[in-house]
């Protein structure tokens, strides 16, 4: 089991709601993923309308925690305000921060994330920051109250996966004892098991499966790929090595001539 | 009176964010609404007053990554 802030999670994959191609299709893939968490939002509802009620219903039925984000907020007081109505429909603390600082790469604005997330900590909201992995603002969201930090590893929904290794293993190594779960960017199942073998706490994932031909098989897939990754860092991977060691013992070997 | 709700301006009858609510056939206790940019929880709403020219938002939950 996984205890992410002291809930117990059956699986180290979350997984976005958003982009499927219709809530049957939501529902079977959250289900096959084995994910205990997903993440949801907050929009306008139009005057009698039912959209909202139906979508709650249906993650309600799937027996999953939530995430609820503040996706869209380009501002502080947006992203404060968005966080406390969350807080008051889906009954929860746990907060997904965002607040985006740039149209076209959805970058956070890091400096408005750490106001925000001051604010919503001492409010008593468990914040989850959507980051870069920049470790200074991560020394700033840490102090800010923040208990876990969910780095970007690519621009969102770019697929592109995790294009600075470098800097996801720096940031591991900084914060050996804070929750690190990466979110944003993954594109294939093996961009997921690349970060868990960096020993990630978890990875957090929405568009590689809602946009996949059959998202219920690609939710499937990483899963498999969170599982393997975990593992294997659990394990103890083997660093790569310049020279060619052989695998088969060579004593004992025949001699012919 | 006027009031903008949900970013459209309508002309209600509502004296307070409740009676709003109810006005405009909003149903469920899976709303959550704001006045002028700070949240109004659902337990205040009756004795939250609306005004000329307040801004309204009324949220529901939808899908988000």
């Amino acid at each position: 089991m996984f205890d992410l802030l002291g809930t117990k999670l059956a699986s180290r994959l979350l997984l976005g709601t958003a982009q499927y191609p219709s809530p049957a299709i939501l529902a079977d893939a959250v289900k096959a993923s084995g994910t205990s968490v997903v993440t949801v939002s907050l929009r306008r509802e139009m005057a009698g309308g039912k959209a909202g009620e139906k979508f709650w219903s249906l993650i309600r039925s799937l027996g999953v925690r939530v995430l609820p984000n503040t996706a869209g907020c380009h501002s502080v007081k947006e992203a404060v305000t968005t966080a406390k109505m969350a807080r008051e429909v889906f009954g929860t603390s746990w907060i997904k921060l965002e607040v985006i600082g740039n149209h076209d790469t959805l970058q956070p604005d890091v400096f408005g994330l750490v106001e925000a997330a001051r604010i919503l900590c001492e409010d008593g909201f468990s914040v989850f920051p959507y980051t870069t992995n920049d470790l200074v603002v991560a020394e700033r969201l840490l102090s800010a109250g923040c208990k876990v930090l969910m780095p970007w590893c690519a621009p969102i929904g770019s697929a592109l996966g995790p294009v600075n290794i470098m800097a996801l293993r720096s940031m591991r190594g900084h914060f050996p004892n804070v929750q690190l779960i990466v979110d944003a960017g993954l594109g294939r199942p093996s961009h997921a098991a690349t970060v868990m073998e960096l020993g990630f706490d978890a990875v957090l994932l929405n568009t590689a499966v809602a946009k996949a031909a059959d998202p219920v098989g690609m939710a499937r897939a990483f899963s498999k790929a969170v599982d393997a990754g975990r593992e294997a860092y659990d394990s103890g991977l083997l660093e790569p090595r310049d020279v060619a060691v052989p695998s088969t013992p060579t004593i004992g070997r025949a001699v012919f001539s | 009176m006027k009031l903008i709700v949900n970013g459209e301006a309508l002309e209600v009858e509502a004296t307070t964010l409740d009676a709003l609510l109810k006005e405009l056939d909003y149903e469920g206790g899976w709303l959550a609404t704001a006045l002028n940019g700070d949240v109004v929880p659902a337990a205040e709403r009756a004795e939250c007053r609306v005004n000329e020219g307040d801004r309204i938002e009324i949220l529901s939950p939808m899908q988000g990554g």
